[in-house]
């Protein structure tokens, strides 16, 4: 075998524990404000800016970056903290939570000084919102298929064509995007794309709303027309954003967000089911515990991977993999369970409501950041198979 | 009794204290258990042995490096090895999948040790070894009662028990044992207890009951499974390059790239949940939900993940793989048959469910959190 899988057991260090009592004690105190219903997460897309500003004066967006930019220089670890508990309490973190995870570390990377500058501390601050323009019409899984183009013009680039599938394009400041700028090549068919930085009210941007089966719209049609990019935006090496693109993914592909999307649910099973469980739920839910506790200890063992400066690609790929394959089956598993539970139950409308709910969701948590189908890809190759 | 302090005079040991490799000391005794089991229980080998002639030299190696006794301290004549050290000697055992009392014997060293009984030589095993079982202590100081799929009772010379608050060393000639084979070809049987007369007997400490021995045991098996896997995974990965079909390598096959590639998830779930298992009971704290839900996790996830990889890992061997001339089996159904030892997945799952509604909804998240 070519490569060994390794998922040591990682335990958070001391200080998270004192940070999760903060996070705790603000998401219980902007609940009891009423900024949202921890019982409600269909309301979990909301696009709240005052609470994204709460949390960035908090010091909790950019935990990881350096100072200058407005981060706080803490450690990945500490960031799963803030994660894992915001998504718990289905807190709104739509304004934020892609600036943090992803954007941001992308233009630490690639952006110019002065746009660093810009940038990263209004993120910092909660002030952006960002979204990612990966897929097209006729490119989704291939990712390389891209035909959007970046057309060289006099100080910058002209875009025309289409992103789809943007998630919050309607409410974003800025969109990070792969154009093409060459041609792929004959060697190489992932040549001659160029990731750029986009300022959504560029004019020559349309956004179209697409309405999901859930009854939300997170994600959108997004139009170019003769939309200009000035040079200072293109991030990274010309046609070269195939080298960019991967290193990210660990960190994406991951993080807790990867198996709590429909946590809630258990919970409220829980809750239903009262005290003193007949031995057919106690089974249950003892598995999905067993399961939920075994994703957490992966998730955590590749954050740790990640602190220590490693790239678990292939794990982190099979946390994905797993962790969203799970969380897709967790509302038809309670549903199960559930289905003797007396309807006399106080929560029992609440539940009712919350399955209805993740059970819409479930069909899209295998297909958003990476298909289970191109994961298993990836871990193919890892096992040396390709 | 001869005390084997071996350990410290082995030619297994020496090869490490000689050579370059000492970068990890944690690592010394499971490099000297994969040594010992890559030399003298190579898969085919064994398989092929119809005599069972290989068991005894690997037995020795094994005792005179001093690896079954890891668990016991120096002066209860063990290795004195730390638990971190001992449970990744069990990892070791799974993968090789050979069948000898090494976990068992450990598991037997570390209950005795316990109450400060000294262990003796050769394979021991412990009882009881399932929730539904318990022995009897008896006024005189006797052991009365019935223990059911006992791993190799009938292999080994003593059977360490725990039975109304004691522990206890008793010699397995004393007890009678029905024998019994468990899936994976090992002897799993049931021994009746008549009055037996301890050959050692201490009151058990604090914390160290039935349900300690039944925790110790399960994560036992969760690290063997969790080993089985990894080897399921690598002789499957290896066929898939191997075998020809329809003019291509198997492992080509998208189908069987996506099957493979389930089986390493399946690999990593078990691996996380024994090894983060395993790290929680190093640190030698009493058991409190934190320690039960690592415990019963590792063992509930193990058994499913032994299922599910055990099937894939039959499916990209075809016929090949079920057959007995084939190494294959001697992972598959030791994982399938480790499920049912020290409490099946069902059992933890209604044990730990119970906890979980006990505690409340509110108090599931800072559970799982807190490990």
């Amino acid at each position: 075998m070519t490569a060994t899988l390794r998922f040591d057991p990682i335990r958070l260090p001391p200080e998270c524990e004192q940070l999760r009592k903060e996070v705790r004690a603000f998401l219980a105190d902007e609940i009891a404000a009423g900024t949202f219903d921890p019982h409600r997460p269909v309301q979990e897309d909301s696009d709240n800016r005052e609470f994204s500003r709460r949390v960035g004066a908090r010091g909790w967006l950019g935990m990881t970056w350096p100072k200058q930019y407005g981060g706080h220089e803490r450690s990945f670890l500490e960031r799963y903290v803030v994660t894992e508990e915001m998504r718990v309490a289905n807190a709104p973190v739509r304004r934020f939570f892609v600036a943090d995870r992803q954007s941001g570390p992308v233009l630490l990377k690639y952006a110019p000084e002065h746009i660093k500058m810009d940038i990263l501390p209004r993120i910092c601050r909660g002030e952006l919102c960002f979204s990612i323009g990966m897929s097209e019409p006729n490119s989704g899984s291939d990712l390389f298929a891209a035909k959007t183009k970046a057309t060289k013009t006099d100080g910058g680039f002209l875009i025309n064509g289409s992103k789809i599938w943007t998630t919050s394009a309607h409410i974003a400041d800025y969109m990070i995007a792969i154009f093409r700028t060459s041609p792929p090549t004959k060697e190489n068919r992932r040549h001659g794309l160029t990731q750029f930085l986009v300022n959504m009210k560029t004019p020559g941007i349309k956004v179209n709303p697409i309405d999901q089966i859930t009854g939300q719209q997170e994600f959108n049609e997004v139009v170019f027309t003769d939309a200009f990019i000035p040079d200072d935006h293109m991030l990274g090496e010309i046609d070269g954003a195939w080298k960019q693109a991967t290193s990210e993914l660990a960190y994406e592909r991951s993080g807790p967000e990867r198996f709590l999307e429909t946590y809630y649910t258990l919970t409220e099973l829980v809750r239903a089911i009262g005290s003193n469980p007949d031995t057919r739920s106690a089974e249950g839910i003892g598995r999905l515990v067993a399961q939920l506790h075994t994703m957490r200890r992966m998730s955590v063992s590749v954050a740790g991977m990640l602190q220590a400066g490693k790239e678990p690609v292939v794990e982190a790929s099979i946390v994905k993999d797993i962790g969203t394959v799970w969380e897709q089956q967790l509302p038809h598993r309670v549903r199960d369970l559930a289905a003797f539970v007396d309807e006399s139950a106080s929560n029992h409308a609440t539940l009712e409501e919350m399955l209805d709910f993740a059970i819409k969701t479930a069909p899209k948590l295998t297909i958003q950041g990476g298909t289970t189908e191109v994961l298993r890809g990836i871990i193919a190759r890892g096992l040396g198979l390709r | 009794m001869a005390a084997p302090h071996a350990r410290h005079s082995l030619p297994y040991e020496m090869r490490y204290q000689t050579g370059n490799a000492l970068t990890e000391t944690d690592n010394i005794v499971a490099e000297t258990a994969e040594r010992i089991f890559a030399d003298l229980a190579d898969a085919q080998t064994i398989n092929h042995d119809k005599s069972g002639a290989w068991k005894a030299p690997l037995w020795q190696a094994l005792s005179e490096a001093g690896l079954p006794l890891s668990w016991v301290p120096e002066d209860c004549d063990g290795s004195g090895t730390s638990m971190a050290e001992g449970f990744s000697v069990l990892s070791v055992a799974g993968r090789a999948g050979a069948g000898v009392p090494l976990a068992e014997t450990m598991l037997a060293g570390w209950l005795l040790a316990q109450a400060g009984i000294k262990s003796p030589e050769g394979m021991m095993t412990v009882a009881p070894a399932g929730p539904r079982d318990r022995l009897t202590l008896n006024a005189d100081g006797t052991i009365s009662g019935r223990a059911r799929g006992i791993p190799f009772a009938k292999e080994a010379k003593h059977i360490a028990v725990i039975a109304g608050g004691s522990i206890a060393l008793l010699d397995a000639g004393a007890c009678k044992i029905d024998a019994g084979l468990g899936l994976g070809g090992d002897h799993s049987d049931t021994v009746q207890f008549e009055k037996v007369k301890p050959v050692a007997i201490e009151k058990a400490p604090t914390g160290v009951d039935e349900k300690a021995l039944l925790l110790m045991g399960a994560l036992a098996r969760s690290l063997q499974i969790a080993g089985a896997l990894e080897s399921m995974l690598s002789i499957s990965v290896q066929y898939s390059g191997e075998r020809v079909a329809f003019e291509k390598k198997i492992s080509k096959f998208q189908a069987v790239q996506h099957n493979l590639a389930k089986l390493a998830g399946e690999t990593s779930a078990a691996l996380a949940a024994a090894s983060s298992a395993a790290d929680a009971f190093s640190h030698g704290k009493p058991i409190d939900d934190a320690l039960f839900l690592e415990a019963a996790a590792a063992k509930i996830r193990c058994s499913e993940a032994a299922e599910k990889g055990a099937a894939i890992a039959h499916q990209v061997h075809g016929a090949i793989g079920f057959t007995r001339e084939h190494i294959l089996h001697r992972y598959t159904l030791r994982a399938l048959a480790w499920r049912d030892d020290f409490g099946s997945e069902s059992y933890w799952a209604v044990e730990l469910g119970r906890l979980v509604a006990k505690r409340g909804a509110d108090e599931l998240w800072p559970l799982v959190a807190s490990r």
